[in-house]
Formats: structure tokens, C-alpha cells, sequence
């Protein structure tokens, strides 16, 4: 379905340059390992192709002041593993701004009474005050483990989770969270997610993946009668119901999804898992820690999916389908079928309204190369994409999604986003709240692409209707054309004034 | 199949359907291992009773649901007042992604700042070479006229040396040796964004009044606003009414430009903001006024030091706050309060006497920072309601005095209840067992307003959900009528929703009101 078109690889290694030429020399040394652009790869053709390579260096950390979009390990435990898990209360241990800002911002839908049963979209904090740091949070932390026992007593677990001063102050939470797992008998799980730890979020996600390894996993008895066709969804955080339309597909192939990690998951789910016959993984950078692990002790399978758009739907229903064999892959084929005639309704709809639009990205986990082929199958092209935590393995799978010539970022920072985007001037930019609005500034349309922009869910056959028509809504919108006023003479003014 | 081209169904409607509503009954029955639903509607009830209620207000460690932000917010937000300045927060690089997200999750508009990204290294041998690259960095390129610095509770814990790192700073030639680089240390576990707000004014006011000789000019004011999520409509207005009186003023933070920039095409990091020459000549002024006492208790006692007479507000809205605003600024100005301000009052007036009669013996629960709860609180008295619940988590026992003598001067105020250091799910209790009529406060409030039905008015930094409340004023006289109008229209919103089932209530279903 996608087009067939190459990018300006010429003009982007231009825009590489100039960026680069802005910085002091040792920045610039350091911030060109970040930058390239897509080179072609080898034979293509075949299933699983590299399309092109994307060379860059990544995990490093970020160089001071140059306003990094990345945030930090408490943001990749607390505000992408754990927090999601919806029948937990999850602490945010230390200072009060760390689990203020990240309050309800994520969008991790859930069913439940909240404050009652559920306790995602509740702010809990140590908030520490000075005597805390100064003589330790750790009788603090007991006295909130019980206050908690006894204002919602229905919670199912709890989950510490560090912010900095922690592991500075050398407080002993899990001595803490022994004592008073044995006291309460609830699971309680201690999380080393320091925000200093690391170089973003992405230590945060496989400190949390280890979390439930150790103190989860294996912790409990799991009473469950397995079936044939039990499988997780891991690594979907049901933004915006992202993993409720998934669900709905692969119980409609036959499958049966046994839990879910983590969005709106109960900490029974989490318990569950090994049990299951395949883990399909949709956020690797995630979440692949906990699935390697699993298949080494469990002998678990997974097998990473993509669940953007009809093409990698289609394709990814077919990869798991023959995991399991006939049975499942002829309902899949019926799937598949009964599914077609919305695509092809949503694509005779939208096509038109976007054919050939350029769309750069830049967000997290996987999307930067997930949402590709998305876009792709409404005619739009990818010129540039990114990641803010990705590491090389993230990068080499990106491959198989972009084309030649396509401009690569890793950790962009505030400045070059801001030249490459007036350089290139996309018809859409992806990315996150704190590009948006320098971005719509400019006069380009914008679609947030960690929180759907409010909307949502864009996972699975339902959701492609709705990635579709916001899309359009954001290119379309009547109000880019009221920029200019009347009077004023076209001069073709700076895009932006940042460094000028 | 719910899910079609032609009506396109986003969230909410989608997981209506019943394809949806099955497979979420099935896996919660199948998957969830939850609660019996007996146990969980208990549970509920519970919660509304008075013997929750004691339990919940008796915490002493867990905090849930606290209206308070930490230190280096209020910093970054003063910083982003000053002309071409960049925050430069040291220490973890996460903070800062929090602070931008925040602030502009609020305004709809950019936020920038930046970190020095320590990490566990700097945590062992201090962030001075992040501060060194940082600030080079920085310089190069934003090209800002300022770098405000400010800090993260790590650099706090590891008791990083601002002062001699960006001297050292200096010396390696990250910046210029006269570029300017205030700071303020602004630890996340000491106080809250108001806090933080006064010590980054302060410092930024240091940094360019230190050693400076003060020759004052009589008649001539400097305004602190504080922390105010409503900036851009407030600074505006009161700025209209001191150009109509005709008095000297500078601004001393003034974020309203730079955080509603126009769309033309052009992104503009830097708008507006108090020029730094007008920092450096605001010294020689007569007086500093702050419109948010709790938001500058240390930026006005130096104002103090360095000879200013001084004077603070609590959020100037409503009309007596205004009233003692206005007639503070011109006694201190020496120019006449015009009769064009005075007709303003009057209208303001007149609209409260003609909706008095849907505002009298109203109750509220209002919640926010110490001065906007203090200012609310005064003018809900002023039109015949009865705040009955005023909570500040951010509030000091200082503010619940003050709280206090304000109550008990009216009658208004003698039922009223001041809850300092208490958070929302306290509000929870507090509104399923003394109930109100109305919620004062931000987006935070609409839990409250979901379990408890108080019907929230969103007044007060952040208001995430709903958009631009924040571009009109609430201070003044054209500020409260605006509040004055929210108020009511939630008031007759209500009574409309409740009167207008066909047949049965709606006999009360009025055409006038």
C-alpha cells in the first residue's frame, strides 16, 4: 500500500551539518554520533527486508544544556511499567513533584473505582520534607505502607517507587518492604528507579521489568487452569484503550489473553504470566527484559508485533496465527476478511486527504518505527524519525521500516528538532506536549504521539479509523490558513526565533 | 463491528459499544481476580462516613492527592518572566521534562528550560563539569540574554555549590564574564513552587541590586505578581488599570507574553518579560507590592533590606482586595484612582446585587495556594456565600491565622473550616461529610467533583482539561466578574440540569433566572 518515494538524503545531511556547525566543538563532536541519514540496505524483497540502515549512536548520556525531551528512570517505572497496573498503589518515594507532574498524564485507561479497588489516576507520595533526607525515609515509608493498609485496605499490592533523593540518602526500602509484606501479607515491591539512574527513561523500564522478576514472579501460588491458546500482550499500556482493541482482535483469532502488562492490568495478571503459551510483545524497549526472561526460565516464547495500520495488523495476525497453527490461522484469515471492507472504507476516505503528506516523528519507546508503515498505508511519507531512549537494537529494527534518505535522530535536542522541522517543513509533525506548540507555531500541524493527542486508541483495526481521521483533522484544520493576516506582505519571515 | 468510516468513534464512545462492554465484563470475571462487587461498594460507602473521615485526617506520613507543586516549577515559571531567559535546572534531566510538560500542559503553550542531565556519575563527584558544559552549551545555542539557575532536589542532596560552579563556570569561558547568571537553590523537599517562585525573584533581584547604589524615585512601584497560572489575563488587566491611573510601574516577573505567544508563524522561544534594565532600575523605586503574600515572603524582605517600603496582597480579586490594591498604589503613587475605575467597581457591584439572591448562603469548598484561597474565600463572603472549606496543602500555620481573622470578620465566614497541609483525598472526606454547593480549584478537582457531584469551577493553576480560562483576568474588578460569572453559570447549569426532566421537574425548568 505505501508509496514508492525517496527522501532528500542530500538536503538532510545539509540540515546535519548546519545543526551541528551551530554547537561548541565538543558538543558538536558528541551530537553528530546522533544524527545520519538512512542508508539503503541490502537486497530487498523479501519478508522481514531492511529497507535502509539507520547508524546512529544511542543510550548515551544526554550532553548538559541542550534541552533534552528525554526524562528519567522514576518516568519509565513509575510512569510506564507500574504505574498502569491498575489494582496496586504505587508510592512515588521522595520529594512531591515527580509523582504531581506525572499525575493522571498518561492516559492509561482503566476500569474500576478509583480510590476504591483502583488507584491509577491517585497522586500517593512520600512527600519529603527535609528531616526526611536528613534522617531517612525509611520509618516514614513504613508509617505510609500502613496508613495505606488502612485507608484502602482493597488494594492488592503496592509498589515503591524511588525518586533521586533515595538511593542518595542510602534509605533501605526493601528491608522496608520485607518487614511489611510479611506484616500486611500483600506484595510489595521496592524499585530502585532513581531518576539520576541511567541516561533516561529506558533504565527505568528494565529496573521495573526486574522488579517484577524478583518480587513478583514466582512469589505467590497462581491458581489457573492453562489452555492451549493462552497468550499475553506485553508492553501495552492501554493509552487511550490502545490494548482494549487489541485484545478484542486476538480473542476474535481465538486466542486468549491472559493478562496484560500493564495497561489496565490487576497485579493477579502480572502473577499470571508465565503460565501462558506465548508472549507477544508490541513495546520491545519496554518490556523485552521480562520476556527474555521468561522464555529462559518458563521456556516462554514471544514474538514482537505491530498492531499500526491494516498492513502490520494483517501481517503481524498472520505471524501469531502460525505460531498456534490452523485452527487459529483460518479464524485469523476470517479476521482479516471481516475486517477488510473498514479498511477499505477508511483508506477511500482518508487517502485522498493525505495522499503524499510528509510526517516527521520523534517519540519514545516504539513508534518511531511502529507507526510507519501506519501512516504509509494513507498514502502519507515518513521524511525524518527518532527516538528519545532507543538503543541500537531499536535502531536496527527501525531499518526495516524507513527509507533511504530519511533523516535520523537520536535524543534530538530543543534546537535541532526545531532547524531540522524548519528545514524540511513537514506537512505533519509527531511528537510530544513539549514540541507541540513550538511546532503549531511555525504554522505545522502537529498530532501528539505519546498521548494520541486525547484521543485514541490507534492500536488495531478501530483504532487505524481513528489515527486515520485525526490526521486528516490536524493537516486539514481550516485554521493554518489564517496565519497570515491580510495586510501584511508575503516576506517569507524566520520559521523561528529561538537562536537568531 | 461498532467501528465505521463514515461516524469515526474515538474513546468514549467506542468502549460503549457492546462488543467492547462484553469483553471488558469477561475480563474482568476471567483475569482480573477482583474484589467481590459487595466488598468494593462497601468499601465505597465507607469512605463517605465520619469515621473515614477521622481516619483519613489523622495521617501523618501519606500524602494522596496534594494541591502543591515542587520548588524548581515555581522557579522555572518565575524565570520564564524575566526578557530572553533561559532556566537552566541542575540536576537530573527528568525534572525538567516534568516542569516544561506541566507548564505547558496549562498554557497551550511552548515551555522551555533546560537540565545539566546529571547522572550517577555527578551523583558521586558533583554536577561542576555538568554546570561548565552546560552553561556553554546553553549560551551558544539559545542565545538568551539571562540563565536562571535553579535546582533539583539530587543537586540538593549532594549539596552541589551553585554559586562557585557557575563562577568556575565563568572562568573556563562558558559564558561571557559579564553575562548574567543569577540562581536560586530550590530543593523539592523544602516548601512548594511558591517557594520557589520567591527564592529564584529573589535571587534574580540580587544578583542585579547587590552592591548597587539605590537612589529612589518617589512615586514609582515595582509588582511581584507570583505564581499565577492566570498571568496572562492578570498582568494585562492590572497593567490597563495602572496605565489608566497613570503610575509609574514596573513588573518584576512578568511571564503573560511569554506564555501566549501569537500564532503568525513564527515560534518565538523568547516573548516579552521584564527587560533587564527595568530590573536594574527598579531598585531606585519606592515601593515593591506582591500580589501573593505566601509567593514572596524572602523576595520582599529583601526588597525591604535594600530600603523599599513594602507591602503584599493576597491575590487582589473581588472588590474590597482591589478596592485595597488600587488605594495602596495610589497613595503610594500620589495619582488619583480615575473616575473610569471607579464606574468599573460600580458595574461590578451592580452585577453582584443582581445575582444576590442566587449567591446568598451558597456553601464552598475552595482549594489552591495560600493567597488565591485567601482572596477566593474573601469574595465568595462579599456576595452572601459561606466558605466552608478552605484548603491549601501548600498553606503555613501563618496562612491559617490570617485565614481565620478573615473568616471571623464576616458572618459569613463563622461556620468556615481552614484545613493547612491537607490534600484532596482529605477534601474527599471533607465534602462527603459536610457537604458544599460549589468547588473552588483546578483540574485536580474533578475527582472530587466525579465521586462526591460538588460541581468544580476550575479558577486556579494547573487547569488541564478545559481551555483559556487562563487568558482572562480574575484580578480587579473585571476579574471578578468574571469569577462572579463562573460561578453562576455552574449555579444555573445545575438547576437547569436538575429541573429539566420533561413532566416531572420541569415545571421549575425557567425561561428567567
Amino acid at each position: 500500500m505505501s508509496l514508492d518515494h525517496e527522501n532528500d538524503g542530500a538536503l538532510n545531511e545539509k540540515l546535519i551539518e548546519q545543526v551541528l556547525s551551530r554547537y561548541p566543538d565538543k558538543a558538536a563532536k558528541r551530537r553528530k554520533k546522533h544524527l545520519s541519514v538512512a542508508k539503503s540496505g541490502d537486497e530487498a524483497g523479501k519478508e522481514g527486508e531492511i529497507l535502509s540502515e539507520c547508524d546512529v549512536k544511542s543510550n548515551i548520556k544526554s550532553i548538559p544544556g541542550v534541552m533534552t525531551i528525554r526524562g528519567c528512570a522514576y518516568a519509565g517505572s513509575k510512569g510506564v511499567v507500574w504505574g498502569p497496573v491498575k489494582d496496586m498503589v504505587h508510592i512515588s518515594h521522595g520529594p512531591v513533584g515527580c509523582g504531581q507532574y506525572s499525575w493522571s498524564q498518561r492516559r492509561n485507561y482503566y476500569v474500576g473505582t478509583t480510590g476504591i479497588d483502583t488507584f491509577v489516576t491517585l497522586q500517593f507520595t512520600s512527600d519529603f520534607q527535609e528531616k526526611d533526607i536528613v534522617f531517612g525515609g525509611d520509618k516514614k515509608l513504613e508509617k505510609i505502607i500502613d496508613e495505606i493498609e488502612e485507608l484502602f485496605p482493597l488494594n492488592n499490592g503496592i509498589s515503591i517507587q524511588s525518586e533521586c533523593p533515595i538511593g542518595l540518602i542510602g534509605d533501605d526500602i526493601e528491608a522496608v518492604s520485607r518487614k511489611k509484606a510479611d506484616e500486611h501479607d500483600k506484595t510489595i515491591v521496592p524499585v530502585r528507579c532513581e531518576g539520576f539512574r541511567g541516561v533516561s527513561q529506558s533504565l527505568g523500564h528494565h529496573i521495573a521489568n526486574d522488579a517484577i522478576r524478583d518480587w513478583v514472579l514466582d512469589k505467590t501460588e497462581v491458581d489457573f487452569d492453562a489452555g492451549p491458546f493462552d497468550v499475553n500482550i506485553i508492553g501495552d499500556y492501554n493509552i487511550g484503550g490502545d490494548a482494549w482493541a487489541s485484545r478484542i482482535l486476538l480473542e476474535e483469532v481465538g486466542l486468549r489473553v491472559v493478562g496484560n502488562w500493564s495497561g489496565d492490568a490487576t497485579l493477579a495478571e502480572v502473577e499470571r504470566a508465565p503460565k501462558a503459551k506465548l508472549n507477544l510483545i508490541h513495546c520491545y524497549r519496554s518490556m523485552n527484559y521480562i520476556c527474555r526472561h521468561m522464555e529462559e526460565k518458563y521456556g516462554i516464547p514471544w514474538m514482537e508485533y505491530n498492531f499500526f495500520g491494516p498492513s502490520q495488523i494483517e501481517a503481524s495476525l498472520r505471524k501469531i496465527a502460525k505460531h498456534f497453527g490452523p485452527t487459529i490461522e483460518d479464524k485469523t484469515e476470517a479476521v482479516i476478511a471481516k475486517y477488510r471492507p473498514l479498511v477499505d472504507a477508511v483508506i477511500d476516505k482518508y487517502w485522498p486527504r493525505l495522499k503524499g503528506k510528509t510526517v516527521m516523528l520523534y517519540v519514545g519507546g516504539l513508534r518511531p518505527r511502529h507507526v510507519i508503515t501506519a501512516y504509509e498505508d494513507l498514502g502519507m511519507e515518513i521524511v525524518g524519525t527518532g527516538y528519545e531512549f532507543a538503543h541500537n537494537d531499536d535502531y536496527q529494527r527501525t531499518g526495516h521500516y524507513v527509507k533511504e534518505g530519511t533523516l535520523i535522530y537520536d535524543d534530538v535536542t530543543g534546537y535541532e528538532l526545531e532547524k531540522f522541522i524548519e528545514g524540511i517543513r513537514p506537512d505533519l509533525v509527531g511528537s510530544g506536549i513539549k514540541e507541540k506548540y513550538p511546532v503549531q507555531k511555525m504554522g505545522i500541524p502537529f498530532r501528539q504521539m505519546h498521548s494520541w493527542d486525547y484521543s485514541g486508541p490507534y492500536h488495531g483495526y478501530d483504532g487505524f479509523a481513528i489515527f486515520a481521521r485525526d490526521m486528516d483533522l490536524a493537516i486539514n484544520s481550516p485554521v493554518w490558513d489564517l496565519y497570515d493576516a491580510p495586510w501584511k506582505k508575503k516576506a517569507g519571515p524566520p520559521m523561528a526565533m529561538a537562536a537568531e | 463491528m461498532p467501528q465505521s468510516a463514515e461516524k469515526v468513534l474515538d474513546h468514549a464512545p467506542l468502549f460503549r459499544e457492546p462488543e467492547y462492554r462484553q469483553m471488558l465484563a469477561e475480563k474482568r470475571l476471567n483475569f482480573e481476580c477482583p474484589h467481590p462487587d459487595q466488598i468494593v461498594t462497601d468499601q465505597g460507602e465507607y469512605t463517605k462516613s465520619w469515621e473515614y473521615r477521622e481516619k483519613n485526617l489523622a495521617r501523618e506520613a501519606l500524602v494522596v492527592n496534594p494541591a502543591k507543586a515542587c520548588q524548581p516549577l515555581g522557579a522555572v515559571f518565575a524565570a520564564a518572566g524575566f526578557e530572553r531567559t533561559m532556566s537552566f535546572v541542575h540536576g537530573s534531566q527528568g525534572c525538567v521534562a516534568y516542569y516544561r510538560s506541566h507548564l505547558s500542559r496549562h498554557f497551550k503553550e511552548p515551555s522551555s528550560a533546560v537540565s545539566s542531565s546529571m547522572t550517577e556519575d555527578a551523583a558521586v563527584f558533583g554536577g561542576l563539569k555538568n554546570m561548565v558544559d552546560g552553561l556553554a552549551n546553553t549560551y551558544t545555542l539559545y542565545d538568551p540574554k539571562m540563565i536562571a539557575v535553579s535546582t533539583t532536589c539530587m543537586a540538593e542532596v549532594i549539596g552541589d555549590d551553585l554559586h562557585g560552579f557557575i563562577e568556575n563556570a565563568r572562568n573556563e569561558g562558558s559564558v561571557p564574564p559579564d553575562f548574567d547568571v543569577p540562581f536560586a537553590h530550590t530543593p523539592a523537599f523544602v516548601g512548594s513552587h511558591v517557594d520557589g517562585y520567591d527564592v529564584m525573584v529573589k535571587g534574580i533581584l540580587e544578583h542585579f541590586w547587590k552592591g548597587q547604589e539605590r537612589k529612589e524615585t518617589r512615586g514609582t512601584i515595582n509588582i511581584i505578581p507570583g505564581f499565577d497560572g492566570f498571568c496572562v489575563g492578570n498582568n494585562r488587566e492590572l497593567k490597563r488599570l495602572l496605565d489608566l491611573m497613570e503610575v509609574s510601574y514596573t513588573f518584576l516577573q512578568d511571564a503573560s507574553d511569554q506564555f501566549d505567544t501569537p500564532s503568525d508563524g513564527m515560534y518565538r522561544m523568547y516573548d516579552g518579560g521584564t527587560m533587564i534594565k527595568d530590573v536594574k532600575a527598579s531598585l531606585n523605586a519606592e515601593a515593591t507590592l506582591s500580589l501573593q503574600h505566601y509567593n514572596t515572603r524572602k523576595t520582599l524582605e529583601y526588597c525591604k533590606e535594600v530600603g523599599q517600603a513594602t507591602a503584599s496582597f493576597h491575590y487582589p480579586l473581588g472588590v474590597k482586595a482591589t478596592d485595597e490594591f488600587l488605594m495602596k498604589v495610589s497613595e503610594i503613587s500620589g495619582k488619583d484612582i480615575p473616575g473610569a475605575i471607579g464606574m468599573e467597581r460600580g458595574r461590578l457591584v451592580d452585577a453582584m446585587a443582581d445575582s444576590q439572591a442566587w449567591l446568598h448562603g451558597k456553601k464552598y469548598a475552595i482549594y489552591g495556594d495560600p493567597d488565591f484561597v485567601y482572596a477566593v474565600a474573601r469574595f465568595v463572603m462579599e456576595t452572601g456565600g459561606e466558605p466552608t472549606h478552605c484548603l491549601a496543602t501548600n498553606g503555613t500555620s501563618a496562612w491559617e491565622a490570617e485565614m481565620k481573622e478573615l473568616l471571623q470578620s464576616s458572618p459569613f465566614g463563622k461556620d468556615a473550616q481552614v484545613w493547612a497541609g491537607k490534600d484532596l483525598w482529605a477534601m474527599r472526606s471533607l465534602l462527603f461529610t459536610e457537604p458544599v454547593d460549589l468547588l473552588i480549584g483546578n483540574s485536580y478537582g474533578k475527582y472530587l467533583e466525579r465521586d462526591t457531584g460538588t460541581p468544580l469551577i476550575r479558577l486556579m493553576f494547573p487547569i488541564f482539561d478545559r481551555h483559556h480560562h487562563h487568558r482572562f483576568p480574575l484580578m480587579g474588578y473585571q476579574g471578578g466578574l468574571r469569577v462572579l460569572t463562573a460561578i453562576l453559570d455552574k449555579i444555573f447549569d445545575k438547576l437547569d440540569r436538575e429541573t429539566s426532566e420533561p413532566g416531572v421537574t420541569d415545571y421549575s425548568f425557567d425561561l428567567t433566572r
